[in-house]
């Protein structure tokens, strides 16, 4: 009796009610091909994690693999075919030598595929202590102008110039991202980051897009904060942030603050999204390459790819799946004994996949 | 004026400066000395709003320490002064010039056009380029971190805040960011002298220089340049994302920042968040020649304005940052001490850190506390 009797207490325990089924279309089973690039340092690590859960899932994706390293002076064009044939791609970290005149190698993957906008989950994960609590932040951050722009050049010897680029039509793009994004989600408020009070036209022209697009949302509220003053409420009172839309270089740094506080950016999910493709990586740009006892010892966190994952099924329209995924990582971190370094634990990145593996339905 | 540098090498206590040999920061002014009857002027801008107050607890603190500061109090004007385009008056900025130290309250900036912004005004005319705020965890002030001890140093005159914008066609704006050799070795040799003066370990120059290669990438190579001449300083160069993360889960891990404008505005306003706010962050802005005006970073409060119920830590903490540049060290450490222990005993708070006294009841404690 107690061999058929466990699977049934361990579902009445685990207290998981069905959702309302899904319907699929006929032919919706058929595996989708997903490019993978696996990256530099620990980014092979946290792939391969990805592949393994994958597998033991059974999941209707198989994954072409391709091998590029950040020091490339531009993205290979088989790789790029590969992205617009299947519109999807799973990534790992690309390292981008500092200052060796060779450009982000992520960067380029953007702006070239135009992933506007750039999207990092920031929440608690329950069984993980951090200093703050209530945490679920969305930032969406425009990814393809702004301080990136990449157009800099030296005027004399000594005085160097770089250009940040504003445009309404991206500006206008991403603002309505976000709205999409929280009405679709049911969040209930956007904020937008700027520092319009010093570059009164570059980010007055952010801004104006944003409550241009925020009026046709009438039931979701919005508001405007200065990106100082941001950064200090978010380390003293996150819990009043919501969904968050900025232009690219202080979405970069509140997304790496807020992944900071929620849990260290080792387990934030995210993603670029275009309006024809998308890539799935770690959420925050923080240490996603690792570092070198990262790779030697393999005790890289494989969570955020895992969750960022769980993303991409959901988008690729397998949401069964998804929360598979999603619910035994949960689980697995809640338990607290396979965790890597980041976390407070010394689990190896295997150590961690197999539990996940274990724990799936 | 070399005579009675030396005259003051062999009169007071042996401090980190004194000890080395490095005749060029001696002609670079850091220092600003003080004169022969060994009172020093210094110019007070009590502000506005809850200014007048914080700015007589400070006097009342440092008449009670006996400082050898005599405060020559300047007002802003309530018309726009043409010769400085600005409510700030020619004698307000001649003052500060003469002086070369200065505490400044909480300025409301008016709203309207036809003049520049006080601040703006002040950093141009004194040529104030690096902006020093030391953040500590205050002792019995308790915020979700305890173990802060950093001082970020931001370049204050040039990258994004130029101010250089334009409308290139309908829709589209570009704003230009300027980094040159010399603001960036600038603020790196004070950075670096700040470090050593104060006994600090280790240096951390904040960029984002895998992206814009060339702008922060000579910000850098200005920060690899100055930290050769100071070898027993550690220096590391932290990209500003991996930074922001570190800071947030263990700040501890920072020592002395130093970073272009609009990081170092970001990162000093977190950091200031990590503490306890605005209201208790102290702020001191460095310029040419060895001027220092120290300043309270928190808004005038016009809510709360002649109702006794300001809270001066900032301010204080403030005037003990310009101490320090004066090298009034004992004095500075004196000052500093009381105001922590005042706070940390929690009996007399001000309303913002949870207690209810009066701002004259806790600038008594403090003075009983000296």
């Amino acid at each position: 009796m107690s061999r058929r009797t466990q699977p049934i207490l361990k579902h009445l325990l685990s207290a998981r009610s069905r959702s309302v089924t899904y319907m699929p279309r006929p032919g919706d089973g058929e595996p989708r091909a997903v490019t993978m690039i696996t990256g530099d340092g620990v980014g092979p690590l946290v792939t391969g994690a990805v592949e393994q859960v994958m597998d033991a899932m059974h999941a209707p994706v198989y994954f072409e693999k391709y091998d590029i390293h950040g020091d490339m002076k531009s993205v290979p064009q088989r790789v790029i075919d590969s992205i617009k044939k299947n519109k999807v791609c799973l990534k790992g970290g690309l390292k981008t030598p500092v200052g060796g005149g060779v450009s982000s190698l992520n960067v380029l993957l953007r702006k070239e595929l135009d992933l506007y906008a750039s999207l990092v989950h920031c929440f608690n994960l329950q069984g993980l202590p951090t200093r703050h609590d209530n945490v679920d932040i969305v930032v969406i951050r425009e990814n393809t102008e702004g301080e990136y722009a990449g157009l800099e050049h030296e005027v004399v010897p000594g005085v160097v110039e770089s250009l940040k680029v504003i445009t309404k039509f991206c500006s206008e793009r991403i603002a309505k991202y976000a709205f999409e994004y929280a009405y679709l989600n049911n969040r209930k408020k956007v904020t937008a980051v700027h520092k319009a009070n010093i570059m009164k036209l570059a980010d007055g022209l952010f801004l104006e897009s944003c409550r241009e697009v925020a009026s046709k949302y009438p039931s979701i509220q919005y508001n405007e904060m200065i990106v100082d003053n941001c950064s200090m409420q978010l380390v003293s009172k996150p819990e009043q942030f919501d969904v968050m839309v900025t232009p690219n270089l202080y979405g970069n740094l509140v997304s790496n603050t807020a992944a900071g506080i929620a849990g260290g950016t080792g387990v934030m999910p995210g993603g670029n999204v275009g309006a024809e493709h998308a890539i799935f990586e770690q959420g925050a740009s923080a240490g996603n390459v690792g570092n070198e006892k990262e790779v030697d010892q393999k005790k890289a966190n494989p969570v955020a790819l895992l969750l960022s994952s769980a993303m991409m099924l959901r988008h690729l329209q397998f949401p069964s799946f998804a929360d598979r995924l999603e619910t035994s990582v949960k689980r697995v971190i809640s338990e607290g004994k396979y965790r890597t370094e980041d976390l407070g634990g010394d689990s190896t990145t295997q150590q961690v996949v197999d539990a996940v593996v274990a724990n799936l339905d | 004026m070399a005579s009675q540098i030396v005259r003051r090498l062999t009169r007071s206590r042996a401090n980190g400066i004194f000890s080395s040999a490095n005749p060029s920061f001696f002609a670079r002014g850091f220092l600003s000395v003080p004169s022969d009857s060994n009172l020093i002027t210094a110019t007070l801008f009590p502000g506005d709003g809850i200014g007048p107050e914080i700015a007589e607890s400070v006097k009342q603190v440092f008449k009670v320490a006996d400082v050898p500061i005599e405060w020559e109090e300047q007002f802003v004007g309530t018309e726009v002064d043409p010769r400085t385009q600005s409510f700030l008056t020619l004698e307000n900025l001649e003052s500060v010039r003469r002086n070369r130290v200065g505490l400044k309250g909480p300025m409301a900036t008016p709203v309207g056009k036809g003049h520049r912004s006080l601040n703006l005004t002040l950093r141009k005319e004194l040529g104030l380029y690096a902006n020093v705020r030391p953040c500590y965890s205050l002792p019995g002030y308790k915020t979700k971190y305890d173990d802060v001890d950093l001082i970020t140093i931001r370049e204050n005159t040039e990258g994004e805040y130029s101010g250089l914008e334009h409308q290139v066609v309908r829709g589209v704006v570009e704003s230009i960011k300027i980094i040159t050799r010399q603001a960036s070795l600038r603020v790196a040799e004070y950075a670096f002298h700040y470090a050593k003066t104060h006994g600090r370990q280790r240096v951390s120059a904040i960029h984002k220089a895998n992206i814009m290669q060339k702008t922060d990438g000579l910000f850098l190579k200005c920060c690899q340049e100055v930290a050769e001449k100071y070898p027993e300083i550690t220096y590391e160069e932290v990209v500003i994302d991996n930074c922001c993360m570190m800071l947030v889960k263990n700040p501890a891990l920072f020592d002395v920042l130093v970073m272009p404008n609009l990081y170092g505005d970001i990162i000093s306003d977190l950091c200031a968040g990590l503490i306890g706010g605005l209201g208790l962050t102290p702020s001191c802005n460095i310029g040419e020649d060895g001027i220092a005006l120290a300043e309270a970073v928190h808004g005038s409060a016009p809510d709360i304005a002649g109702k006794n119920l300001a809270n001066p830590t900032a301010l204080l903490l403030s005037a003990v940052t310009m101490l320090r540049h004066l090298d009034l060290h004992e004095k500075a450490d004196r000052i500093q001490d009381a105001v922590l222990k005042t706070i940390a005993e929690g009996k007399y708070r001000t309303g913002d850190l949870g207690g209810n006294s009066t701002t004259t009841d806790f600038t008594k404690a403090i003075c009983d506390h000296i």
